[in-house]
């Protein structure tokens, strides 16, 4: 359990004067992640917000050693860097007990998407490694297009609503579950308005010995159109109606870590979001039933499933 | 000292790797190079390299963690041919703009469509633009000597390049070639220790890799790039030399074969010159004064050095194993835009050969020589654009 | 700013001064600013945790305020004081300046 006495101690490893927009959930998310590393980290980040706002030359808000190489490649640049670091300690040119921690950032796009293969090869690899993926649900960098991670029924600019469409007519694609198939030591969903939860989790990833990963919701105002001030608020209702579960599958173990004593109506989640909000006209009221019926299933299933695993 | 060994290209690629003991190679196996992959994980299985080996998934995650784990700091090899080659073709630009040291053995095969696995060079030829030295290999040998010199190369201050082999697919990769191989140690101290440039691992002094330019920096930096692949030149040619003063084998950025006194040459890359050296010899028993200009190095791209070799020549025939559809072979544009500047211009013509790993025969370069000396007497040039070995209407 | 030639620049695009991105300052983009009432304020520091841009100023474990030459002004520290708090408001920057 980390305070935020304790952490405060810590400079932040992302500067300020990055230029992610004001009120974005991703530099949120990325400046926990970062607080709660414990040992000299190399970071890898995908093409996208991050990687864009972060390093825009001769600027660099890390204070990490930081590599961007491309879009869907996060995972396989960290594998090698990972493999430089294992294959330099075997040659005794890094001390042994120099320990060196690796976590790579991507969005869903290049995650869910784009990056799927190469996140999948790293993880079956095993290297040791964190992988984020900073969720904003849709290609929010060029211009809030659709993506896999992007819900049903939300409005994206390559899957608008209009006179004879809701938005988006799939279902999120539940990539938790599949990186958690390639069984790897730890997997988890987190809020960054959940800052405890989030943070303690980067610390189990990181100390699990092999691959991790962590699938973060984070708010994108301008493709959610929702107030910036909103944007951890916005990430909170997410949790509180079960639209994101906060759980963790630890060496093949999955716990729920935050079940909402009351479970509050997807409206609630909706509401906050501009990208919704032609699901209030009478002819789309079909689509926020269907959301709540995506939801309850899923969140039973979840629970089911943590019953199997606990029971285990 | 050189001991004799009759080996296949790829077994002489992956010994030479053995040799080298880069700190990390990752590689995904594609034909024809898949046996380099093999018999080096071999290697690393019997424990005579301590290599990490990273078996990715693609060649896109290959390339992509070989500029991980460049950008980390060490030695870093790869190999592959064709698609494979292609797959990379994003991240090429990215290693060497990123000025990563990496080696990486193209063991020539053709593009799909139709899918065919045999030799030409369309793959290497595709990404002749992405900042990477190229330097091509006649046989095994050549091969074998470009993959220990091209590990010096890429690592030298003012050049921080990532260097290509070529080599090519099947006439090279599975002939057996007697070859001369040098002893480990030798190789070892060629190559010499990996030094490391600004390492991501090197945590207490942190640096961002692959930002983001825009307007205001992109050309100086793509202009830091050209300028340093342009001087590469002599550092390629420096590393010849102590190569030469090392082990007696001399190289530079063109081998010219009975060039002297040519009055007709042809000019290729890779195996082909080595059978054009062959035709040279007949031709020369019959008074003809024939000869071969090969290209060792064709980025950065020798112009002077080929418009000094050509100089007196009277006609030349550019070989292209890959064509640049819709203008001509990528070997002969750069060479006729090299003799623009000559004092006396050859007449210089364009054979695409040798597709899909079509055969190119002596009597096919036998009757391409006599195509030059027809010109010759002629006074007239030759069509500048020709496909040999192509059945076609005529 | 004076632009580098690309003599003076280190190769391949590397930045090598970590952090330098401090140097940036995005405080102009605000047309809001958060204003404490430390009297009000219980130093839980969930302002700190949830600022995007790293710009609220702790010292000894005390908020200080937020940093101006990088707060561009989104709220979030104001909408997250805890709601029997509210030691934060957001007020319009026009009105600091004169």
């Amino acid at each position: 359990m980390a305070s935020l006495k304790e952490l405060s101690k810590k400079q932040d490893l992302l500067s300020p004067g990055h230029r992610l927009c004001a009120g974005c959930g991703v530099s949120i998310v990325v400046r926990q992640v970062m607080l709660a590393t414990e040992n000299p980290t190399v970071v890898a980040c995908a093409t996208g917000c991050l990687e864009v706002a972060t390093t825009i030359f001769p600027y660099t808000a890390w204070r990490v050693p930081f590599i961007h190489n491309a879009f869907e490649n996060a995972a396989a640049t960290i594998s090698g860097v990972e493999a430089m670091y294992n294959a330099l300690v075997k040659k005794g040119k890094i001390p042994k007990d120099k320990r060196i921690d690796f976590i790579a950032f991507g969005g869903d796009g290049g995650t869910y998407d784009i990056g799927l293969q190469s996140l999948s090869g790293a993880l079956e690899r095993g290297h040791r490694f964190l992988y984020v993926c900073y969720n904003n649900e849709a290609y929010m960098n060029t211009g809030i297009q659709r993506s896999s991670a992007t819900p049903y029924g939300a409005h994206t600019t390559t899957g608008p609503a209009g006179d004879v469409s809701f938005g988006k007519k799939q279902d999120r694609k539940d990539l938790t579950q599949i990186v958690a198939a390639h069984k790897i030591p730890y997997a988890a969903q987190a809020s960054p308005s959940h800052w405890n939860d989030l943070v303690t989790k980067v610390k189990k990833a990181l100390n699990c010995g092999g691959p991790s990963f962590i699938n973060v919701i984070a708010n994108c105002n301008r493709g959610w159109r929702n107030d910036t001030g909103k944007a951890v608020e916005v990430c909170r209702v997410a949790v509180q109606t079960c639209y994101w579960p906060l759980y963790e599958i630890e060496n093949g173990k999955l716990k729920i870590n935050v079940k909402p004593k009351e479970k509050k109506p997807i409206e609630e989640w909706l509401k906050y979001q501009g990208r919704f909000s032609h699901l209030k006209r009478p002819e789309n009221r079909h689509v926020i039933d269907e959301i709540q019926q995506i939801i309850d299933r899923d969140w039973e299933r979840l629970l089911t499933l943590e019953k199997a695993h606990q029971s285990q | 000292m050189a001991k004799r060994e009759s080996m296949t290209g790829n077994q002489v690629v992956a010994e030479c790797m053995r040799q080298i003991n880069p700190d990390v190679v990752a590689a995904y196996p594609i034909t024809p190079s898949t046996e380099v992959m093999q018999i080096f994980a071999q290697s690393v299985a019997d424990g005579l390299v301590d290599t990490e080996l990273v078996t990715v998934e693609s060649e896109h995650s290959a390339m992509s963690a070989c500029i991980g784990a460049s950008a980390a700091g060490g030695r870093v090899m790869t190999a592959t041919s064709a698609c494979g080659l292609a797959l990379m073709w994003e991240l090429l630009p990215v290693a060497s703009a990123l000025r990563l040291p990496i080696v990486m053995t193209v063991v020539n095969r053709a593009l799909s469509a139709p899918i065919n696995i045999h030799c030409d060079h369309s793959d290497s030829m595709g990404c002749r633009d992405a900042g990477w030295i190229q330097l091509y290999s006649e046989n095994a040998q050549e091969a074998y000597h470009n993959i220990i010199q091209a590990a010096k190369i890429c690592n030298r201050e003012g050049v921080w390049l990532p260097v290509m082999v070529c080599v090519d697919g099947f006439i090279i990769s599975h002939s057996i070639e007697s070859v001369e191989m040098l002893e480990d140690d030798e190789v070892q101290r060629f190559v010499g220790e990996f030094k490391p440039r600004k390492p991501l691992l090197d945590v207490d002094n942190p640096v961002t890799y692959g930002a983001l330019d825009l307007q205001d920096y992109y050309m100086e930096h793509k202009k830091q790039v050209d300028d340093a692949i342009q001087s590469s030149k002599s550092e390629i040619l420096k590393v010849a030399e102590e190569f030469k003063k090392e082990f007696g084998y001399e190289y530079g950025l063109i081998d010219s074969y009975m060039m002297e006194d040519a009055e007709v040459a042809i000019v290729a890359l890779n195996s082909t010159a080595g059978t054009s050296k062959y035709v040279v010899n007949m031709l020369r028993q019959e008074g003809i004064k024939a000869g071969v200009l090969k290209i060792r190095v064709f980025r950065p791209f020798p112009a002077d050095e080929i418009r000094e070799a050509l100089k007196n020549v009277k006609a030349v025939a550019v070989l292209d194993r890959s064509s640049s559809y819709g203008t001509a072979g990528p070997l002969f544009l750069d060479i006729r835009s090299a003799m623009y500047e000559a004092d006396s211009k050859p007449f210089i013509t364009n054979y695409i050969y040798g597709l899909g790993g079509r055969d190119i025969g002596i009597d096919e370069l036998r009757s391409i020589y006599e195509g030059l000396i027809s010109s010759i007497k002629e006074g007239k040039p030759a069509r500048t654009y020709n496909w040999i070995g192509v059945r076609e209407k005529v | 700013m004076t632009l580098k030639n690309k003599e003076e620049l280190p190769l391949g695009g590397l930045i090598e001064e970590a952090g330098n991105a401090a140097e940036y300052e995005t405080g102009g983009w605000r047309t809001f600013r958060p204003v404490w009432d430390f009297e009000k304020c219980i130093q839980c520091l969930t302002c700190w945790i949830y600022c995007p841009d790293s710009c609220i100023i702790v010292e000894d474990e005390k908020v200080k305020g937020a940093d101006l030459r990088f707060c561009k002004g989104c709220g979030v520290c104001a909408n997250e004081c805890p709601p029997k708090i509210r030691a934060i408001t957001m007020e319009e920057e026009v009105k600091f300046k004169k």
